[in-house]
């Protein structure tokens, strides 16, 4: 029995299918008509491939899990052998923080640069602000999606999809056409977790998406790290839930890095004017607005916003909001 | 029995000339006016005939009287046509002498009582009949120091008697109050009762010395419409031409006061968020202007940016683009200037928290993006600065108060002058910079020429006709933030 006609007939009956139901007559009816090759050629048509299960290719991590999906339907650019390549995923909530969203890309910048392939979900907040970092950083990047590879969803994320196919891969368990539903993206979750060898769990609150990604990780024995947060915000409520259940924290990229023996690569040197190191020096205090760093370096308000775009531009801080992070 | 008074008609802010005939003749005694009068026009009528009976003169019984209102293919509108025609048929009828209405317009709406009152739109009006050669312009006393700005004689008409009198030669005019005699005018707001955001005050600093417009962005009581309404008193004064197209605006709109009718501060409108489109941009049957043209060469502060009408914002886009407003109507076109700067003050989200460290922002992100797709790319292209004000901590509010307006307006009126002189030239650091910024940083082709306005006035302000780079990485740093979706 074909896995792809598997697939295909969930999508057909808007179903969640990893084998074969039993003694189902409508499968059996649907199999038997099934033109796989003709299949594949409209799927080829659409810049669409699939990798079944049963394929040598397919990423061993993922078949390894309890509910492997039957098999993975990709577009992009890239190799399916990136699947196989040291992955990290990093998830975490949709409405982030600044601080979440600056960590987020931070770290997809830093461990794409590295050589690791960054799996995120392409939703909004820290999933694509990770993928974004690897994008800034030139590195591979992998979107599961919890639709059809066919759709943009969310559609504010578009360019940003056609981004990550353009040097990466956007993968799905699911057939083209199928409708982002609620009760996907769990499955999607798990797709994640399972590619991935270590999960970065940035931002999260209670109960949130990101935290059922992080159980199927443990689950499966594979590693995870949560990103400490601010004890008084809603939006770290879960992470530091997670932390105190034992996860380990993160407190730079160095230590996901060590775990795969990868030295962190130097960001270039770039020489700052002293005006602007100054500024930096502050900035490290923690997360200030320029009104406060003029009165606490006595700069004037323009020479100030001057080193800031110098910081900016040296990818040395961070702004959001008109507060400035250093980075 | 013919008898003719000269008056003007408005379109939009143009006036043109209107004939107004009496005639008198033996048929059916009635009263009619014809040429496309409308409604208010037509109740002259009634206001007319009351009013020569009350100023004791004699309405002509068993007469026919026709009065037409030439050139007959325009609109009339509005009550300033009572005057012209009362004159005409006490001319008609003999009471006055009909030679004398050849060197005289005449506008005004009568009362019942035979008293004149005022109308808006005077100093347009005054200054055609000015071109058109008439010496002396009839019209209420309260509009005389506004018709004098015109450049031509105000008779001051306070009782149809009265102008029936002058008429005749039996009384000289009485005298009128000079414009903007002994009234002051309220100070503008200054920026010393402004505590701390310095950067938000630079902006505006180097705003009002480019006539840049500046979007302002931070959780609500940050300031930001303090801030906004400060912009006028640092502009340099209203030069006496933009004072004049200022007034002949506000005049039309029927908003100046009588005793200082010469607008001589630059305007400050800030209409509300629920504002329609022909609010905002002028409209109506007979077009009057809009905000943006109230604001002509003045500010135009839209408070809570985020929250007008959508089709309201887009309107927004061709009087920013062109200096004016043009809207058709079936008897014409009307052409409103409305060369304004721009301020707006915006939340970074629609509960207001973001940007707001003790608060935690509620909003969904379908919520989220749906506020920021109402500020389309287009619109949010038109602000050169954009200054994200967060909430400042409790300590920074006792900062000392900032400078005031003074020396900031004394700055901003010489980097003007830097710029009308010469066009600035670009360091090689500075275009090194500007290409370096292109490639690190989400900048398009227009946040690049904006970039490029902005750096070009902020050496001026620092008195340098070269732009380095220290002046673009200043420009670079109130450029739209990713917030509001990518520049």
């Amino acid at each position: 029995m074909s896995e792809l006609a598997l697939a295909a007939f969930a999508a057909e009956t808007n179903r969640h299918l990893l084998r074969e139901p039993r003694g189902d007559a409508a499968f059996r009816a649907f199999a038997r008509a099934f033109d796989e090759g003709a299949y594949l050629a409209r799927l080829r048509e659409n810049g669409v491939r699939w990798l079944p299960r049963s394929d040598q290719g397919f990423p061993p991590l993922l078949g390894a899990i309890h509910d492997p999906p039957t098999g993975l339907f990709m577009r992009g650019d890239a190799t399916p052998a990136a699947l196989r390549a040291p992955t990290v995923g990093v998830v975490g909530a949709r409405a982030c923080s600044p601080y979440g969203a600056q960590v987020a890309r931070l770290l997809g910048r830093e461990l794409a640069a590295a050589g690791l392939v960054v799996v995120s979900g392409l939703a909004r907040g820290i999933d694509g602000e990770a993928h974004r970092g690897a994008l800034d950083a030139g590195g591979m990047t992998v979107a599961v999606l919890g639709c059809g590879v066919d759709r943009d969803y969310p559609a504010a994320h578009a360019a940003l999809g056609a981004r990550v196919r353009s040097s990466g891969l956007a993968v799905s368990e699911y057939a083209p056409g199928v409708e982002p539903a609620p009760w996907r993206f769990p499955a999607r979750n798990r797709i994640i977790a399972g590619l991935a060898a270590v999960t970065v769990v940035v931002e999260a609150r209670e109960r949130s998406g990101a935290l059922i990604t992080a159980d199927l990780a443990l689950e499966e024995g594979r590693e995870i790290f949560v990103v400490p947060g601010e004890i008084t915000s809603a939006l770290s409520a879960g992470t530091n839930e997670l932390l105190r259940l034992g996860a380990t924290p993160l407190l730079s990229s160095a230590d996901v890095l060590e775990l795969f023996g990868l030295a962190a690569r130097q960001p270039e040197a770039v020489d700052l004017t002293s005006t602007a190191d100054t500024v930096l020096a502050r900035l490290r205090d923690g997360p200030t607005s320029a009104d406060e760093l003029v009165r606490s370096t006595g700069l004037d308000a323009g020479a100030l916003a001057s080193a800031l775009t110098e910081l900016e531009l040296a990818g040395r801080a961070v702004a959001a909001g008109g507060v400035y992070r250093a980075n | 029995m013919l008898a003719r008074t000269v008056t003007h008609a408005l379109v939009g802010l143009d006036a043109r000339r209107v004939e107004v005939e009496a005639h008198l003749d033996n048929g059916i005694p009635g009263f009619a006016i014809v040429g496309l009068a409308d409604r208010a026009c037509q109740e002259a009528k009634h206001r007319v005939r009351s009013g020569i009976a009350s100023a004791e003169l004699e309405w002509p019984v068993r007469r026919r009287i026709t009065v037409n209102l030439a050139p007959a293919e325009l609109r009339k509108e509005g009550s300033g046509f009572d005057l012209p025609i009362a004159l005409s048929i006490l001319a008609a009828s003999g009471q006055i002498p009909r030679e004398r209405l050849d060197d005289h317009a005449a506008v005004g709406e009568l009362g019942l009582d035979g008293s004149l009152r005022p109308v808006g739109g005077v100093i347009a009006l005054a200054e055609a009949a000015r071109r058109a050669g008439l010496p002396r312009i009839l019209c209420a006393e309260r509009s005389c120091a506004e018709a004098a700005l015109a450049g031509i004689e105000p008779v001051p008409v306070r009782h149809l008697s009265e102008v029936a009198a002058y008429l005749r030669g039996e009384r000289e005019p009485e005298p009128w109050a000079e414009a903007n005699g002994q009234r002051e005018e309220k100070p503008l707001l200054d920026l010393a009762d402004l505590r701390g955001q310095e950067r938000a005050r630079r902006a505006l600093e180097i705003a009002a010395a480019g006539g840049h417009n500046l979007l302002l962005a931070g959780p609500p009581g940050t300031g930001k419409t303090m801030l906004a309404r400060r912009l006028p008193g640092i502009l340099p004064p209203l030069s006496t031409v933009e004072a004049l197209e200022v007034t002949r605006i506000h005049s039309v709109a029927g908003m100046l006061a009588a005793d200082r009718p010469l607008v001589t501060h630059r305007p400050l409108r800030s209409p509300h968020y629920n504002a329609s489109v022909a609010a905002l941009v002028g409209g109506g049957a007979g077009p009057k202007p809009g905000e943006v043209s109230l604001a002509h060469r003045g500010v135009l502060v839209l408070d809570e940016f985020a929250e007008f009408q959508r089709p309201a914002l887009e309107a927004l886009r061709q009087p920013l683009e062109d200096g004016f407003v043009s809207i058709a109507r079936v008897g014409g076109r009307a052409v409103f200037p409305a060369r304004f700067q721009l301020v707006a003050a915006m939340n970074l989200c629609p509960c207001g928290a973001r940007g707001d460290p003790a608060a935690d922002c509620k909003c969904s992100p379908q919520r989220l993006s749906a506020f920021r797709d109402k500020l389309s790319r287009a619109l949010l292209d038109r602000f050169d600065l954009v200054v994200a004000m967060p909430r400042p901590r409790a300590a920074e509010l006792a900062a000392p108060p900032g400078e005031a307006s003074d020396p900031v307006r004394h700055r901003v009126a010489a980097a003007r002058e830097r710029l009308d002189v010469a066009r600035a030239e670009w360091t090689k650091e500075a275009t090194e910079l500007l290409d370096r910024a292109v490639e690190r940083l989400p900048l398009s082709g227009r946040g690049r020429a904006r970039a490029r306005r902005v750096a070009e006035t902020i050496a001026a302000l620092a008195g340098e006709q070269a732009v380095g780079a220290e002046y673009l990485g200043e420009a670079l740093a109130y450029r739209s933030p990713t917030e509001l979706g990518t520049a």
